[in-house]
């Protein structure tokens, strides 16, 4: 059992792993009360479980706990709350940009950590920044106009 | 056919102005676990012919729906509470308070099934002769309280007084956290469309803001105290034994225990994790499977049967001219693969089974139905098992969720703990229910005239997903569980006739007796195969009359409603007339475009879509790009559409994702395609531009719109390729290889 020290949404906490190897995502969900980041295929192929390390885009189920540790990390819930939503969040609310909902918050980390990026992203470059996470639902098109009406919004907030 | 102005048509002002509210409501408008009907669980009346089955008021004169059916991610959540306000005269703020419970055995009316796209046009219209009924009570109660004749009041904002003014009394007042007790009214008077305010508004939906920031409560987030996390070892091989298991290979593994029931094998621990090493860790001994054809034998096994009879499903005129055709006679054989429903989060459930009674949370599209097959796994009375939907993953039709569910209850009942199982992405693309495959060919002849005379469809398709027979869930089939009968798993031999008048048809089915994989329903059953055959097949009678493929499908269609789509879709994609092919055959370099169209009128008898779209196909390669589709839609009356339109997008987008790259492989003994590299699907890189045009029909019932807009989508697209290249694609997946290959036969 080894104890390890994780930094998530400004948060520091003392979490206990009976494996050094297991991975983040589960952690997150089951230890810390976190289920945001979703468990999709567990293979680092679907972009479900994608969350913020060091402001990086990561698929926490292909992180270890130990190789987190010390690390910044932020999850969906980190950004916002339904009263107090991020601008990407607002703007996904406001294109209704989500069907099942089930891969949407990893898009919303996929997209914000683009958005830091490249603040002003074409279209292109935003199919091409999203295209690891994947959506089952067909809510791609929604999901870009999101990105577009966030990148007007964050840009106007500085 | 112009559709009344409604009084406030949808806007992006009422758009913005609902957010605001959504924001409010979702802080308390979490998913409920443990609902409490008005009056109690134990008194709480499932009959369909009564009020209280579907609707209460409470103390505080908040609204409580019960409702059968449940939203699968569609937006059943707004459409619903949308129906039912609009009766009940709310205001807009008002949707937002109506508490929904969906799919809970103990609370909610058996409407069937959330499937075949009947959620609104079904669910929702009992809902809203619910709420209607309701209102012509109320106003009763109402009369009774003020001394005055009910039609001299109103009912609006949840008071009710007399319409020419004066004192009035509150809907809690008349009926909070009281019965009814009226029988549900099928001829209680439905509002005027031309009044409506609330159905018709693209009301934001009330779960997406707790979906974008990670707070909305899927059944794979629902935990309860002292529950044990499980996974289940599933056949090495389908219809595989289970000789030996060693469960000292999992020691290692901390407070994780082996569960074996039959050949039903399991593990459970403390942790997930744990559950997930020792799932992959515990080492087992499985005989060879039962055997399967293999993907690649599949067209012959189709052929072959074993069959269990045909049947001629509509036998109209006289097809005689196709025996001996005069030269203007066509025929073709198109072909549909197996496969899965693909959802993005594996299938899991949660299940708490004790000595005399269990519940089970389950994302099922059909609680109800399942509710007896889950009862006799655990040895329990029917009533002694409760059914609650939480929502899943996107699932559309069955996939694993009733299978997870199985699970959890056989799990926790061995383990005497609640137990939550999830699947892992091999278990879901290997093991959920798989659409099955079709064979269908068609025959066909053209008069002098150019029109189709005669018309022949046989078909060849597994009879599990017609004939309602048994769809066994897998764990109880293992564990050696005898299993109710009678899952409706969808009616997959509809639309093989095309949707223009044709005065001769004849269409039989061949059923085959079993399934190369336990077959299911998925999305718009049977008639995305058939639609693709049959449209892509008007098409090559287009082809054959050089006429342009617009022109020939509009020259005798009466129904005006289905001519306004083709017309409009036409439109956006801007249609210029011409017969196909546009290029010469045969050139093998550069890229060629194209566009191509297709229609369908559901079921005959339901929502109306036409589909084209522009391609562009890499002569060298082989592969298709989709530049732009365009989609008009007619479901009737629209009670939200962006709600509608959501739907669309994800018709198309998921169809072309089917067409262009789905297949399920599988060997002799399981599946080959178990994780998103083997089954690849859709990725934003493919996303082309949408132009949709959505008919709102005032004056009309409203129609699904879950499935029908699929179903024009693989014939838009093959016909699109014909027309930029001559290659015919009888197929699917137009994967490369098979787009090079059709160009080259015509080369």
């Amino acid at each position: 059992m080894s104890t390890l020290d994780l930094l998530v949404n400004g948060k520091r906490h003392r979490v206990e792993s009976w494996d050094p190897a297991q991975p983040l995502l589960y952690v997150l969900r089951n230890d810390l009360q976190l289920p945001g980041a979703k468990f999709g295929c567990g293979e680092g192929h679907c972009g479900s479980c994608t969350v913020l390390i060091d402001d990086r885009p990561a698929r926490a189920c292909q992180v270890s706990v130990s190789a987190a540790a010390g690390k910044r990390i932020t999850t969906i819930e980190g950004l916002g709350s339904p009263g107090q939503p991020h601008p990407v969040q607002a703007a996904f609310v406001a294109e209704q940009a989500a069907q099942c909902g089930y891969c949407t918050s990893g898009m919303v980390m996929s997209a914000v950590a683009l958005l830091r990026a490249t603040p002003r992203p074409t279209r292109e470059q935003a199919k091409a920044a999203l295209d690891g996470n994947l959506c089952r639902c067909g809510s791609h098109d929604r999901v870009l106009r999101a990105v577009q009406r966030a990148a007007g919004s964050t840009t106007e907030r500085g | 056919m112009n559709p009344p102005v409604p009084p406030q048509s949808p806007s992006r002002r009422d758009f913005l102005q609902g957010a605001a509210l959504v924001v409010a409501f979702s802080f308390t408008g979490l998913p409920i676990a443990r609902a409490q009907p008005v009056g109690g669980v134990s008194t709480h009346t499932l009959d369909l012919g009564e009020l209280d089955a579907f609707l209460a008021v409470r103390k505080d004169g908040s609204v409580v729906v019960y409702s059968g059916k449940v939203d699968l991610g569609t937006g059943h959540r707004i459409a619903m509470r949308q129906m039912v306000a609009e009766e009940l005269s709310m205001t807009a703020d008002d949707v937002y308070r109506i508490e929904l419970i969906e799919g809970d055995t103990a609370l909610t009316p058996n409407q069937g099934p959330t499937a075949g796209s009947s959620g609104v046009m079904r669910g929702g219209v009992q809902l809203r002769q619910a709420a209607a009924t309701a209102r012509e009570a109320l106003l009763a109660l109402a009369a009774a309280r003020l001394q005055r004749p009910a039609v001299e009041l109103t009912l609006d904002g949840g008071l009710i007084g007399p319409t020419s003014g004066g004192p009035k009394v509150s809907i809690a007042e008349l009926a909070g956290d009281r019965a009814f007790n009226v029988k549900l009214n099928p001829k209680a008077p439905l509002k005027d469309p031309l009044r409506y305010s609330i159905v018709g508004r693209s009301l934001p939906r009330p779960d997406i803001p707790a979906k974008a920031t990670g707070r909305h409560v899927f059944v794979h987030d629902f935990r309860l105290p002292n529950m044990l996390y499980g996974r289940v070892v599933r056949p090495a091989a389908v219809g595989a034994r289970l000789i030996e298991v060693d469960e000292a290979s999992i020691k290692h593994i901390p407070d994780a225990r082996v569960m074996r029931i039959g050949n039903f094998l399991g593990v459970v621990a403390e942790n997930e994790w744990a559950a997930v090493r020792a799932a992959s860790e515990l080492k087992a001994r499985w005989s060879a499977g039962t055997g399967l054809v293999g993907h690649e034998g599949v067209i012959d096994w189709a052929r072959r049967g074993p069959f269990a009879g045909d049947e001629v499903l509509l036998n109209k005129g006289n097809t005689a001219v196709l025996a001996n055709p005069d030269g203007r006679a066509l025929r073709a054989t198109y072909s549909w693969p197996v496969q899965s429903h693909a959802s993005m989060g594996p299938s899991c459930a949660v299940a708490d089974v004790q000595d005399d009674r269990a519940t089970i949370w389950s994302a099922s599209q059909a609680t109800h139905r399942y509710q007896p097959a889950l009862a006799q796994a655990l040895g329990l009375p029917r009533d002694k098992v409760r059914v609650i939907y939480l929502d899943g993953a996107g699932c559309y039709g069955m996939n694993g969720h009733d299978d997870a569910a199985a699970d959890a209850a056989l799990l926790s009942k061995a383990a005497g703990r609640p137990v939550r199982v999830q699947w892992m992405r091999a278990d879901e693309l290997g093991w959920d229910p798989k659409g099955p495959p079709q064979l269908i060919e068609l025959r066909a002849a053209l008069d002098d005239g150019n029109r189709i005379s005669a018309w022949e469809a046989e078909m060849w398709v597994p009879q599990a997903t017609a004939k309602l027979a048994h769809v066994p869930l897998l764990g109880p089939a293992d564990a050696g569980i005898a299993q109710p009968a009678g899952q409706a798993v969808g009616l997959i031999s509809q639309n093989a006739d095309p949707s223009y008048p044709v005065a001769n048809v004849k269409i039989v089915a061949h059923w085959l007796a079993d399934a190369p994989l336990r077959p299911s329903n998925i999305r718009a059953p049977g008639k995305v195969a058939n639609c693709f055959a049959v449209e892509s097949f008007v098409d090559q009678l287009a082809a054959a009359a050089r006429m342009d493929a617009l022109e020939f499908r509009l020259r005798d269609l009466a129904d005006p409603r289905g001519a306004e789509v083709l017309k409009r879709c036409a439109a956006l994609i801007g249609w210029t007339q011409r017969p196909s092919p546009t290029t010469s055959k045969g050139s093998t370099r550069g890229k060629a475009r194209g566009r191509g169209i297709a229609y369908i009128h559901y079921k005959h008898n339901e929502t109306y879509v036409a589909v084209a779209m522009e391609v562009e196909v890499d002569r060298s390669s082989g592969a298709i790009r989709v530049l732009q589709v365009g989609c008009a839609h007619d479901c009737g009356l629209m009670i939200n559409p962006d709600a509608v339109r959501n739907q669309v997008e994800g018709n198309l987008l998921q169809t072309l994702s089917r067409t262009l790259y789905e297949r399920t492989t599988f060997d002799t003994q399981r599946v080959t395609s178990v994780d998103w590299r083997s089954y690849p699907i859709l990725r934003f890189s493919d996303v082309p531009a949408l132009r949709i045009d959505l008919i709102q029909r005032f004056d009309q019932p409203p129609l699904g719109a879950g499935e029908a807009a699929s179903t024009p989508v693989p014939a838009a697209l093959a016909n699109a390729v014909f027309d930029a290249t001559g290659a015919r694609l009888f197929e699917v997946p137009f994967a490369p290889d098979r787009v090079r290959a059709a160009m080259q036969a015509v080369a």
